[in-house]
């Protein structure tokens, strides 16, 4: 040991760094404190993919936007028939000369939002199609994303799951990890939930019975109320005959509580308006006293409780027979806000923690028993060099657990399958150097001169053979989706790691054999 | 100790139209069992569907699953036994149009557990943990009648005897896109590796990369026009082909046959065995991408250096030599690799059962490949003068 070399000195930094990087994920808490993560499919949770409804967001902007005109013509006493929202366009048609006249004048300094997609005028009739300008229609339809993103991140975070992971894909897609996941179900409830709360009217005047047999009433709708019974779990369907005006919506809240009900002992959702919502709500109290107003969430009624008297201070409670769990993701969805567009799931894939135990324990073993044989493999048939491939092996793997933990990636199931592939192809590299090592000593070139050219030789083809592997790790990477991505990192860090290995670690161990100790023969 | 002796020289060239005729069948069977069986049979990640795994606490039956799938609507599921008989494992297997799709996993959970807590009821089971089935009645609420049994398994309160190790549903859509884009995977990394041979074997960087970008352009444009993808890249591999052979390229396209033919092979023996091609098996077959290129590759290193040194021989002569010379380095390394896929096939477990099956049969096909498919490729264009 009188002179170290600078490649010594590199090695051993490596191994050092690398263990440093290592043995936090065997629970010895060092330095970098960074474990290796473990993907879904090994400690179990949920992958989820949505899709944000966005058409249905531009198509609510528009239907609110003819309420608004529908409005704004009666104040003005303005005659129009047949106004409908079809896709995205609103049709209408103003009857009179007179009306067409303060309708033009209505459109040009109210709604100037609107682009005029058609205009036809028969003497005094005038048919008209509105709809928004293209590029609105694509603002409205990413700001339906974000928003739903948003959303969906504070219902997630409210929820309570240990790093969960939540980002856009694409235009309209959003991306949910739940690693660890207890409750898969809830979970997917609480997220796809869209959340729309509203107030609406019901309509005393007309029967249930009639609307059900004929066509409802015009500005009426038919919603139904659900109720299932806890002890013989039977469902039961309630019509009820509301309005279809929504007096007040889930957008004026600032909050939500769940509380329980002293007399029955069954937990409700309290909610607290804002200012504007509390006036309207106090309005609304006030003049329809001996009404009944239905709560309706995401067009199911939840209750349809008599108004008694005038509420004000913006107070409200929702019951309904929940169970506790109900009643608290319910707090939490109103809390967090409604989703702009309904969302729906294109992918789902959850794996229960026990079977991410399962897969853990055969990737290792498969892995510990592979590598055995490999081992003694090499040990018999390159005896003394076939050792210092094991111990290039064994580097090799090191280096990939602190790449992994190094580069905070995420270990999949087919990743454990790639160190184990790594483990099989690892060992070319030294067999190439070993057979060319063995060709120069059959032509009878000393020790180190064998080994000298046999490197060298050897060095170029590695590289080549490797380098394509790569090419072919990273198109996977690029490709493909979370476990597959996982086994193009451990594949990658594989090819580099054996890079390293065989190129200068074993290099370094035949040159301090052979020329510090001076061995006059190869044991290969 | 030496499994493969140095002076060894075996007549791989000369042998070569009986590689060539055992390549042709091999892949026109594979064609044949492709063609019978109406293409690769898809898995729920690119056909989309429903995929649950479930363990039981007690023996059950796949009749048994099957009724109690019935009066939830499923009924052309297939269901089958996963890992070991004592394992009591399924997997149920739906493919659902997309809007069923929507909570059919807790409906089937639902259905499953209920119909199996009447059946051990009185049996004192081991608590299990399970995904939450006390809402999932909720599922169906639009359907107002609920079985009987329901009731008495609210009553009697008994242990859930199956637990949802696994679910995986994939819309229509979503699996459409991953089908897309698997395809272009394999299509991205073979012309990669084209343009790294060409440049690499034969100093061709700047021709090579020209025409990958012209087939990458080429399969775009087409693909705006509506042209579908699966035509398209199989229409790309064969005017590259055709490219190579007038370009010169010849490297290239010995090592992009070779691969074709591996991925072929795979693909064949994939169907022939009926098995599913789901994502682990697009990362298996561009591993084998990868690992028989690797074999390709240290050949034609060795046919470089020694056309170098042997210049007084022919061309078939430094092939063959160059065969045998690294054919003891081929041997072994497949030895190691197979004996690790091996181990991964034997004692990995369900989920990467398939995953090690193509690699085994990748390694097998690459070796044989590097040998008897790339290396007499490069002899095409000596003839020919």
């Amino acid at each position: 040991m009188k002179n170290i070399s600078p490649r010594t000195v590199i090695i051993l930094l490596v191994l050092f760094g690398s263990l440093l990087y290592v043995l936090p994920s065997f629970h010895i808490d060092v330095w970098p404190h960074k474990k290796i993560n473990l993907g879904l499919d090994l400690q179990g949770g949920m992958h989820l993919v949505l899709e944000v409804e966005a058409e249905k967001a531009v198509e609510s902007t528009i239907e609110r936007m003819g309420n608004d005109l529908r409005r704004e013509m009666k104040t003005n006493h303005i005659k129009f028939a047949d106004l409908k929202r079809i896709a995205f366009q609103l049709h209408l048609k103003v009857l009179g000369n007179e009306s067409i006249d303060k309708f033009n004048k209505v459109l040009d300094e109210d709604f100037q939002e609107f682009r005029i997609a058609s205009r036809k005028q028969n003497d005094d009739q005038l048919s008209i199609i509105l709809d928004l300008p293209d590029s609105d229609v694509a603002e409205i339809k990413k700001k339906a994303a974000e928003q739903a993103l948003e959303t969906i991140r504070n219902r997630i975070d409210e929820f309570g799951v240990s790093e969960p992971d939540i980002r856009r894909q694409g235009e309209r897609r959003i991306l949910v990890q739940l690693p660890g996941v207890k409750d898969p179900r809830r979970a997917k409830d609480l997220i796809g939930k869209t959340a729309l709360l509203e107030f609406k009217l019901v309509d005393d005047k007309h029967s249930v019975e009639d609307a059900l047999k004929k066509t409802p009433p015009l500005g009426t709708e038919i919603l139904y109320q659900v109720v299932e019974n806890r002890q013989t779990r039977r469902m039961s369907k309630t019509p009820y005959l509301v309005e279809k005006r929504t007096s007040l919506t889930g957008e004026y809240l600032t909050d939500a509580r769940v509380n329980i009900d002293s007399q029955y002992n069954e937990p409700y959702v309290s909610i607290k308006f804002d200012k504007k919502g509390a006036r309207l709500f106090e309005r609304i109290t006030e003049t329809n006293v001996q009404r009944r107003l239905a709560i309706v969430l995401d067009n199911k009624i939840h209750s349809a409780p008599v108004i008694q008297e005038r509420i004000s201070g913006g107070e409200a409670r929702i019951t309904g027979s929940f169970t506790h769990e109900e009643a608290h993701d319910l707090a939490i969805v109103l809390r967090a806000g409604a989703l702009p567009a309904p969302v729906h799931i294109l992918e789902e894939r959850t794996v229960g923690p026990s079977l991410g135990k399962d897969s853990i324990r055969k990737g290792v073993a498969s892995m510990i028993i592979g590598g055995i044989f490999v081992i003694i493999f090499m040990v018999i048939y390159y005896q003394v060099a076939g050792l210092i491939a094991d111990l290039a092996l064994a580097l090799n793997i090191i280096l990939i657990a602190a790449g992994l933990a190094g580069f905070q990636a995420t270990l999949t199931l087919p990743g454990i399958a790639g160190i184990i592939l790594t483990i099989g192809m690892a060992v070319d590299a030294n067999v190439l150097i070993f057979e060319r090592i063995r060709e120069e000593l059959r032509v009878g070139k000393s020790p180190l001169a064998a080994v000298d050219a046999g490197y060298n030789k050897a060095t170029l083809t590695i590289l080549d053979a490797n380098v394509t592997t790569l090419i072919a790790a990273v198109v996977l990477f690029q490709f493909g989706t979370g476990p597959v991505k996982g086994f193009a990192v451990t594949l990658s860090l594989g090819v580099i790691a054996s890079l390293f290995t065989a190129l200068i670690v074993s290099r370094q161990i035949f040159d301090s054999l052979l020329i510090n100790r001076q061995l006059r023969s190869l044991s290969i | 100790m030496q499994f493969i002796q140095p002076d060894i020289n075996i007549d791989f060239i000369g042998k070569r139209f009986i590689g060539f005729s055992i390549s042709a069948t091999l892949i026109l069977i594979s064609l044949l069992s492709l063609l019978l069986h109406g293409g690769p049979k898809y898995g729920i990640d690119f056909a989309g569907g429903t995929l649950i795994q479930i363990k039981f606490s007690d023996p059950t039956t796949v009749d048994t699953i099957k009724d109690a799938l019935k009066p939830i609507g499923i009924t052309g599921a297939s269901i089958q036994q996963y890992g070991e008989a004592s394992n009591n494992e399924y997997l149920v297997r739906a493919d659902m149009a997309y809007k069923k799709l929507e909570g059919l996993s807790e409906k089937v959970q639902a259905a499953l557990i209920k119909s199996l807590s009447v059946s051990t009821e009185t049996e004192t089971s081991e608590p299990t943990s399970t995904i939450e089935n006390s809402e999932s009645a909720s599922a169906t609420a639009t359907t107002q009648t609920v079985s009987q049994e329901a009731v008495e398994d609210q009553t009697v309160q008994p242990t859930l005897p199956a637990e949802v190790r696994r679910i995986e549903m994939v819309g229509p859509q979503v699996g459409k896109d991953l089908r897309k884009k698997a395809l272009m995977a394999m299509f991205f990394a073979l012309l990669f590796i084209t343009i790294y041979i060409s440049g690499r074997f034969e100093f061709k960087w700047v021709v090579s990369a020209l025409m990958a970008l012209g087939l990458i352009g080429g399969v775009y444009f087409f693909q705006k026009l509506g042209i579908s993808m699966p035509f398209l890249i199989v229409f790309a591999l064969i005017l590259s082909m055709v490219l190579f052979w007038f370009l010169r390229l010849q490297y290239a396209m010995g090592a992009i046959t070779a691969l074709i033919h591996d991925v072929m092979i795979t693909v064949g023996i994939f169907s022939i065995f009926d098995k599913e091609f789901t994502l682990p098996i697009i990362a298996a077959l561009l591993t084998i991408i990868g690992y028989s290129l690797n074999d390709t590759i240290i050949v034609f290193d060795r046919i470089r250096e020694n056309s170098r040194k042997l210049t007084r021989d022919t061309f078939d002569l430094v092939i063959n030599k160059s065969i045998n010379e690294t054919l003891s380095r081929t041997i072994l390394t497949s030895l190691t690799t197979l004996i690790v896929v091996l181990t991964l096939f034997l004692f990995g477990g369900g989920i990467i059962h398939d995953f090690a099956f193509a690699m085994i049969i990748g390694v097998l096909i690459g070796t044989y490949s590097s040998i008897f498919v790339a290396s007499p490729i490069l002899l095409l264009w000596k003839l020919q003068k």
